[in-house]
């Protein structure tokens, strides 16, 4: 069946996992955490709350023990949240909002874009890089525009430096790509330390505090989706965006790998990804797959679609179709 | 327990005492490793962008490095096999040189894997039951694994045979115990089977996703671990005066003859597969070869590799050129190079051009990539020049535990 795919998505047994074993991950890694704490706690003077004002050594103590997002406690991330949000505010003096907005129960999110539409002006990257607090230098995108000869959609004939200022060109087709969310993801297995996962509502998310940085997923993902931070990331202070995800746009650090996850701390709020709003023409549709009378339904039910790549077997969520 | 504190002693006088040209050769290694210290500060401090790696090619010199001197650490235990299995009891004790080339080799990888690291503070978040450990997902995992037990091995193996040696319990021998052959056996089969496991198994990449890589790593390896084992058994032979190295070197060049043969070999299946059918496989494969819409910086790097490759098949092939020691060194050179350069430029670069979205976009390494790397290797010949040092006197009975 077309759909059987997203119920394993849907009841992900890592998150009972995670209410389960709380005890006995306590007595795996809870001594680090604890030791972390008395450290950090010490140094900084005695107990304090998560708003509170820690200095930037018991926060970078905090930050060696903090623990893999999927085995953090309510409490536990709510520190490191504080953290985060101290950190920003010593780096480029903005508050910003860290939040931790769950999955949607019964959402699946899934994308359609119509290349009919797309002219190539690329308004959805720029979009997506001030959303999502990108790296301005060096250059970080999550959304890779190629430009195609009419006739073929062999991705190694595209060209992928065309001038925005000359779309569209009557012989051309314009092809925006991006991470497509697999039900069945290539990065999540080869990550050796379990950095990126697939959330139940289908966006395959990383935690940037756990990544190692071996980049074993970005070798591993056959639509190139996947993007490291080679360098401290560097973005304009007037330009943060404040309104943040633990697992979204955050600010970055280097050596970390990110990638796109639907506007995450947008979209578990009910509202539409940056590039989809961006989007000139209307090309992109964005909703949930589990709902029948939504718009991404309307597009699979009614339009021939297709998705890139399918023999790659990752099962992704996003389709392109022509009208 | 006195005997291993007499043998710890004399472990470090041994490395404390040399002549001067092992002084100098010290004081080569300790600069090589300086300068790649140097240049890794520079890559912790401002990041991975002090490298030539980017989002297109995201794995380069350290990588290829990795999985070279993995394969020169998993054959390096060839001898260990022949002596133990076949009842070679004349490669006995070059077997021992055999294992201290593999335990230096396997500190190596290691460390290429480590400098390769985007958080290298973060190593602790892969430890089992303390971190997460995505096993048996994950293929860096296995790599980790085996690369740990290999060590670990390895280092055992040395310990032992040394020490053993140093009581007088084994003449030169190492333990010869069937299940230490049985394991290197394994040992060498399935690391060189993980390490290209790593990359052949993304369906992502398509000119690495091939089930004929494992063989070919394995053929590759049996090149370059004996070809390390020989050059290295002159070497040491060369200043110790010492010289009943000759049957290892025979049956080493034997190994090596057979191993490069069958390498060509694969490299030419290969060839067929790339380039009789036109599919999403062969489009690296005609980069690597013949360049691709003007780009071609590794043309040039794979046909010396093979050309140099095919060289040392008729060295070793013929039996008159093979037993005259300079063409055999030569040969064995020639080998390494040509093994060295297919893993680099040859089959880790050019699995990322073009990249999965059709994108050009080349890689050359780094100034920083080549001193870095420059330093492991210092840091490994350390290793084993120390190692050497403690024992070849022990293994030739001139150090002895007195009573």
């Amino acid at each position: 069946m077309k759909w059987s795919g997203f119920s394993k998505a849907r009841s992900n047994p890592r998150r009972k996992e995670r209410l389960l074993s709380r005890r006995s991950l306590l007595r795996r890694g809870g001594w680090l955490g604890s030791l972390g704490m008395l450290l950090g706690g010490g140094l900084a003077g005695g107990a304090r709350a998560a708003t509170d004002e820690g200095s930037a050594f018991s926060d970078s103590i905090g930050d060696f023990f903090q623990k893999q997002y999927q085995e953090m406690t309510k409490d536990e991330i709510q520190e490191a949240i504080g953290r985060i949000e101290r950190k920003a505010k010593r780096r480029y003096n903005v508050d910003i909002k860290v939040g931790d907005a769950p999955p949607p129960p019964g959402v699946v999110f899934g994308f359609a874009l119509n290349l009919s539409r797309c002219t190539g002006v690329r308004e959805c990257v720029e979009a997506c890089v001030q959303e999502n607090n990108l790296s301005r230098s060096p250059q970080v995108q999550y959304i890779r525009v190629v430009e195609l000869k009419k006739g073929s959609l062999d991705l190694h004939e595209s060209n992928h430096y065309y001038d925005t200022e000359k779309v569209p060109l009557p012989d051309k087709i314009y092809m925006p790509m991006q991470c497509v969310q697999c039900n069945n993801p290539p990065c999540v297995k080869a990550c050796p330390v379990d950095a990126t996962w697939l959330e139940p509502d289908g966006i395959v998310v990383t935690d940037y505090d756990w990544c190692i940085g071996t980049r074993a997923c970005m070798a591993a993902c056959p639509y190139s989706a996947r993007r490291f931070n080679w360098a401290d990331p560097v973005i304009p202070k007037d330009e943060i965006n404040t309104d943040t995800h633990f697992l979204g746009n955050r600010p970055r650090e280097r050596g970390v790998v990110e990638k796109c996850t639907n506007c995450i701390q947008r979209s578990r709020n009910g509202r539409n990804p940056a590039c989809v709003e961006a989007c000139p023409t209307g090309a992109r549709v964005f909703g949930n797959l589990l709902d029948p009378t939504s718009e991404i339904r309307y597009v699979l039910d009614n339009k021939r679609v297709f998705r890139l790549k399918e023999e790659a077997g990752c099962d992704p969520k996003f389709w392109y179709y022509f009208d | 327990m006195r005997a291993f504190g007499s043998f710890c002693f004399d472990c470090v006088k041994l490395t404390l005492r040399g002549k001067w040209y092992y002084w100098l050769w010290l004081v080569v290694l300790l600069s090589g490793i300086g300068v790649g210290v140097m240049h890794y500060g520079d890559q912790l401090r401002t990041g991975m962008v002090v490298t030539h790696l980017s989002d297109q090619v995201n794995w380069g010199l350290y990588i290829a490095n990795f999985i070279f001197m993995g394969g020169v650490a998993a054959a390096s235990i060839v001898l260990v096999i022949a002596a133990i299995l076949y009842k070679r009891e004349d490669v006995s004790q070059a077997a021992l040189m055999g294992v201290v080339v593999a335990l230096s080799a396997v500190i190596m990888s290691s460390l290429y894997i480590l400098v390769d690291l985007g958080r290298p503070d973060r190593l602790w978040h892969m430890i089992p039951f303390i971190g997460r450990y995505n096993f048996p997902y994950s293929l860096l995992s296995w790599d980790a694994l085996v690369l740990n037990v290999y060590l670990l091995f390895t280092l055992w193996l040395t310990g032992t045979m040394l020490f053993k040696n140093y009581r007088g319990q084994a003449q030169g021998a190492p333990i010869m115990r069937q299940w230490v052959g049985i394991a290197a056996m394994v040992f060498v089969i399935g690391m060189v089977t993980v390490e290209a496991f790593l990359l052949s198994g993304y369906e992502a990449r398509p000119f690495w996703n091939t089930a004929v890589l494992a063989p070919r790593f394995l053929a590759a390896a049996f090149v370059s671990g004996p070809a390390v084992i020989i050059l290295v058994l002159q070497v040491v032979g060369w200043f110790d005066k010492q010289r009943a190295t000759a049957p290892a070197i025979d049956l080493l060049a034997i190994i090596m003859q057979a191993a490069l043969l069958f390498n060509l070999f694969l490299v030419g299946v290969e060839m067929f597969t790339h380039f009789y059918t036109q599919g999403e496989h062969s489009i690296s494969a005609k980069y690597l070869y013949f360049g691709l819409k003007g780009f071609g910086r590794l043309v040039p790097w794979i046909w010396i590799a093979h050309g140099l490759g095919v060289v040392a098949v008729c060295l070793v092939l013929v039996r008159a050129l093979r037993q005259r020691r300079v063409l055999l060194n030569i040969a064995c050179l020639l080998a390494i190079t040509e093994i060295w350069i297919e893993k680099t430029m040859g089959l880790v670069i050019p699995g990322f051009i073009p990249t999965s979205m059709g994108e050009i976009f080349e890689y050359m390494p780094a100034e920083a990539e080549i001193f870095i790397s420059v330093g492991v290797l210092s840091i490994g010949l350390l290793v084993f020049t120390v190692l050497v040092k403690i024992a070849l006197p022990i293994v030739l009975g001139r150090v002895r535990y007195s009573t």
